[in-house]
């Protein structure tokens, strides 16, 4: 079957100019992240000038500005660009690998799950740092085991599944409230921050972890990047593709849980973060190819700007969790509502 | 391109507790055009999907040139063996172009690189298909018709010597449903590709198969060149019909008239022609 030169020829050229556009979008969306995360390090309570700004980074005392800079805004943007990625990414695979936009982990029990680890390894147990992300991670693989386990009768069927996540998600919920009440020094800070995620308090050593995490698992992820899109077609186009759909699953399940209960553990389960950074990065005009990369910087965006308009911009301060949980509901509403009308997945 | 010996022996399989294939044996004609036909829900799909390692055997096995194709490597069973479900899910926004290209995911390692060797692949696909002018345009736009021609140009970029199709004639109207047929002869004719699908009209079967296979009760009740397969008899037991077989004039190939219990010729001649089927 031999083939008009022409015709190559366009093909070849509309594939270069598709990843043209590709990485186009994700130049813009990385500009973005640096952009929201100078802003955040020059621009708070009181304004820093980038000098200053940049010397305090490479470890000078600068005096007035040292302790706002080093201690309190650099943690902070820190770790919303790491909770961010992170989320962006975890949640991104999720929907992709189940072929639903409600199958993400904020939805279906998964941080809620990590979560409420974390707050049951921090109060009852009085345990910190490292330890208490591998219960988060433990929790968050339990919960998906657990979920999947209820849900699947003859293969997962996508909307039961979800049913079955948001029921557990609220009994989690009531947990991490009912712990909290327990606690000795409860605090409205800290409940927020376990219920719907918070930067606040951010320290720099204990970001190491959380981004070896995002890393390590960030990674795997990234390496099934082929083997995700080609599940988009479904499981038995992918199995024939040459696919292994189980072992796909697994290595997928277990980083993308990795992932988010890293940054649960630190930041809490920053509302709706993993459910929307997928849906918006897909709409993004010029965006095709896989979701994951842009879904991640996406991710960091929404913490990054959720946080700065929770601290400044709004008439009192709030949590990113709160900011961002304003901006998902609607969205969540939507979809359960078009699932309605199609009476099945959305 | 080497022909390559299919066949199942022994094979059972199902879902759960539900038996739905029975010990079944066949040999896939290398280099032909095998046709399974049978009632609905008689386990035809359920074969296609033994036959490609979607599901696993629970007695028997499936065998590619003699070994066992749960003992070849995916990636490498997928460069031989490609399958066409029967209703694929098209991602959201997808373009003819980007969708056809994804049939070369066995021919990619991890993080290899995109060739030239699969540019010209997808190119040969599309042309093939014809579906080289719908290149850029989304699926969802498409008619039936050329989504079904992206669906199979996919399937060709994968360049399998062997390819299973389910169905690929469904929701197509008839002058579609040649020319997808005929497409795939052309195929079959010019690169000797195996080829195995499953099909609903027992005429358009006839005409296209060089082995026209029955399926019922989870087994084959017939096997062998349409004109011993496609019978009064066959037709009774496979699908609880009575009809009248003619030969086709212009293709010389059994055709299958049913007879129902209304629309009779009172010299009780076969029915006449009323509806369009
Ligand atoms: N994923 C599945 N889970 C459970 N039962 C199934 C599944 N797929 C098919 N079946 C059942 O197996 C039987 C055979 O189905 P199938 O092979 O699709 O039939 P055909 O393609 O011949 O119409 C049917 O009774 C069907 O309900
Ligand atoms: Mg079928």
């Amino acid at each position: 079957m031999t083939l008009p030169a022409p015709a190559l020829d366009a093909l070849i050229g509309n594939r270069r100019r598709r990843l043209s556009r590709r990485r186009l979008v994700i130049a813009l969306l990385l500009s973005i992240v640096a952009a929201l995360f100078a802003l955040t390090l020059v621009l708070g309570q009181s304004y820093t000038s980038p000098g200053d700004v940049i010397r305090v980074l490479l470890g000078e005392d600068v005096p007035g500005a040292g302790f706002t800079v080093g201690q309190l805004r650099l943690p902070r943007a820190v770790l919303s660009v790491l909770a961010g990625l992170s989320f962006g990414l975890g949640g991104a695979a999720f929907q992709i690998m189940l072929r639903n936009p409600l199958a993400s982990p904020d939805i279906i029990g998964i941080s809620s799950g990590a979560s409420a680890a974390a707050v049951f390894a921090i109060v009852v147990l009085s345990l910190d740092g490292p330890a208490v992300s591998v219960f988060a991670v433990a929790a968050g693989l339990g919960v998906a085991l657990l979920v999947y386990a209820l849900s699947s009768r003859n293969g997962v069927a996508g909307t039961r599944l979800i049913l079955v996540g948001i029921g557990v998600s609220a009994m989690l919920e009531s947990f991490i409230l009912y712990v909290l009440s327990g606690a000795p020094a409860w605090t409205l800070q800290e409940a927020l921050r376990w219920l719907t995620g918070s930067v606040n308090g951010a320290q720099l050593d204990q970001m190491l972890p959380l981004l070896v995490a995002l890393a390590g698992f960030g990674g795997l992820l990234l390496s099934r990047t082929r083997d995700l899109e080609a599940l988009r077609l479904g499981e038995d186009t992918a199995a024939a593709l040459g696919v292994r759909i189980a072992r796909t699953r697994i290595v997928v399940i277990v980083a993308a849980v990795g992932m988010i209960a890293f940054a649960t553990a630190m930041a809490g389960p920053i509302a709706f973060v993993a459910f929307l950074s997928g849906p918006i990065a897909a709409r993004l005009p010029g965006s095709n190819g896989s979701l994951l990369v842009p879904a991640a910087l996406t991710g960091a965006i929404l913490v990054l700007a959720g946080d700065y308009c929770g601290q400044f911009l709004l008439p009192s301060r709030y949590p990113v969790g709160v900011v961002t949980g304003a901006l998902g509901a609607p969205y969540l509403i939507f979809l359960i509502v078009r699932i309605n009308r199609s009476g099945g997945s959305p | 391109m080497t022909l390559h010996a299919l066949t199942t022996s022994g094979l059972s399989a199902g879902y759960g507790d539900a038996v739905i294939l029975d010990g079944l044996d066949l040999a896939v004609l290398p280099g032909r055009i095998t046709v399974i036909v049978g009632a609905n829900a008689c386990g035809k799909s359920t074969l296609l999907r033994a036959m490609s390692r979607l599901i696993a055997p629970r007695r028997g096995q499936v065998l590619l040139d003699g070994k066992s194709i749960h003992h070849i490597p995916s990636r490498e069973l997928a460069r031989t063996l490609g399958l066409l479900p029967q209703s694929p899910i098209a991602p959201e926004g997808i373009t003819v172009a980007d969708l056809v290209s994804r049939g070369r995911h066995p021919h990619q390692g991890a993080f290899a690189r995109w060739t030239r060797g699969d540019d010209e692949a997808v190119a040969a696909a599309l042309a093939a298909t014809r579906t080289i002018e719908l290149a850029e345009r989304p699926m969802d736009e498409l008619s039936g018709g050329q989504r079904q021609r992206a669906w199979i140009a996919m399937a060709l970029a994968q360049q399998t010597e062997v390819l299973l199709l389910d169905e690929p004639t469904t929701f197509l109207d008839i002058s579609h449903q040649i020319e997808v047929l005929d497409l795939l002869t052309d195929l079959n004719q010019t690169r000797g590709t195996t080829i195995v699908m499953v099909l609903h009209d027992l005429n358009l079967a006839a005409r296209y198969a060089d082995e026209l296979v029955a399926m019922a009760g989870g087994r084959l009740y017939a096997c062998g060149r349409p004109e011993e397969v496609l019978t009064e008899h066959n037709v009774r037991h496979v699908f609880g019909l009575e009809s009248r077989i003619i030969i086709d004039p212009t293709s010389g190939r059994p055709i299958m008239l049913p007879i129902g219990r209304h629309r009779m010729a009172t010299d009780s001649r076969p029915a006449r022609s009323g509806h369009p089927d």
